[in-house]
């Protein structure tokens, strides 16, 4: 796509980039491939270690697997807080709302179910 | 350069006015397509949302069979992850050459990006056959049916994706980089980009966390 046209559009497209240059794309698309490849190679490596303390490992599982989703999507799919990007990321938010909405309350809900049922075993001597 | 560049590309902030808005008319055809398509990746994502819920509830539940510590084999998905990073990379350079119009190194990219999405496929097809062989396939335990939905989930749409590459090389080599091939590669790119997003919250979440208790 030339120069012209890209700049000519008000809005970008999901995956488009603003940036039309091929070197400074090269860059932007080599640093999310190391930042991604550091993420990857930090939380496989938290997972089996003894070095740190053993709670926090799921936690930083978590946080690690955050972040490089957030680095996919500004480094690969290039949706940014640019203010073309608006629509784009108004979506991507109500993605996220409806994702978080889901696991979390899917999670406490059967967690809830757990600790207020008895156990199987006292269930089945009631019956009896 | 129109004035409206210049003017544009001094503020970024820039909002437009009324009359401008009024003017404008329809969005371009590419950021239509494009809107509408990452619709349809957010919609996916939460499709993916709850099997990941309904993994996350059945992890534990194992009936007796073996957990995921005893099943899992972090080196392999390790490489795995490494074949779909590398895949998503080349996959921008294939955005790049496309843009640029230049064939040889977009149906290059493309190959590449091709053979290690199909490593993928190949390394996790491999790990599913060794898994029912060894008496732990979908049917033994809540956690493995969750297993196998979830993971098969995404293979499929891998599976899917590389039938989508090959159309596209196919259509850029007989009909060259036209507006509307140049619109669905720009789809292409979004789903594969949005494979790797889904293939990390499975690795940390399935595998990590899963060989860890």
């Amino acid at each position: 796509m030339s120069e012209l046209e890209l700049h000519d559009q008000v809005d970008v497209a999901p995956g488009d980039e603003e940036e039309v240059r091929i070197g400074p794309r090269l860059l932007g698309y080599l640093a999310g491939l190391g930042l991604a490849i550091l993420l990857t190679a930090t939380s496989f490596f938290v997972a089996g270690t003894d070095l740190v303390w053993q709670p926090s490992i799921p936690v930083a599982i978590v946080v690690l697997a955050i972040a490089q989703m957030g680095v996919h999507l500004v480094f690969f799919l290039h949706i940014t807080t640019g203010p073309d990007n608006t629509n784009n990321v108004m979506a991507l938010a109500f993605g996220v709302l409806i994702v978080v909405l889901v696991i979390g309350g899917s999670l406490w809900i059967m967690a809830n179910l757990n600790h207020n049922m008895m156990p199987m075993d006292q269930i089945m001597q009631m019956q009896r | 350069m129109t004035a409206a560049t210049l003017a544009h590309g001094r503020d970024p902030h820039h909002v437009h006015g009324i009359e401008d808005a009024e003017n404008r008319g329809p969005a371009p055809k590419r950021i239509v397509t494009g809107y509408g398509f990452w619709i349809f990746i957010l919609s996916d994502m939460v499709m993916f949302s709850c099997f990941f819920a309904a993994f996350a509830v059945l992890s534990g539940k194992t009936a007796g069979g073996p957990h995921g510590s005893e099943l899992f084999n972090l080196r392999n998905v390790a490489i795995e992850t490494g074949c779909l990073l590398m895949s998503s990379f080349v996959c921008g350079m294939a955005s790049i050459a496309a843009d640029m119009r230049n064939k040889f190194w977009f149906q290059i990219a493309m190959a590449v990006t091709c053979v290690l999405g199909l490593a993928f496929l190949w390394i996790e097809f491999r790990e599913f056959a060794d898994l029912v062989a060894r008496g732990a396939g979908p049917s033994r335990s809540a956690f493995l049916s969750s297993f196998f939905t979830l993971v098969g989930c995404h293979g499929l749409h891998v599976s899917a994706g590389i039938l989508w590459l090959l159309t596209m090389m196919a259509q850029v080599f007989a009909k060259g980089f036209r507006a509307d091939i140049q619109r669905r590669f720009l789809c292409f790119a979004l789903f594969w980009h949005a494979l790797d997003i889904i293939w990390v919250a499975v690795f940390s979440i399935v595998y990590l966390l899963g060989s860890g208790t």
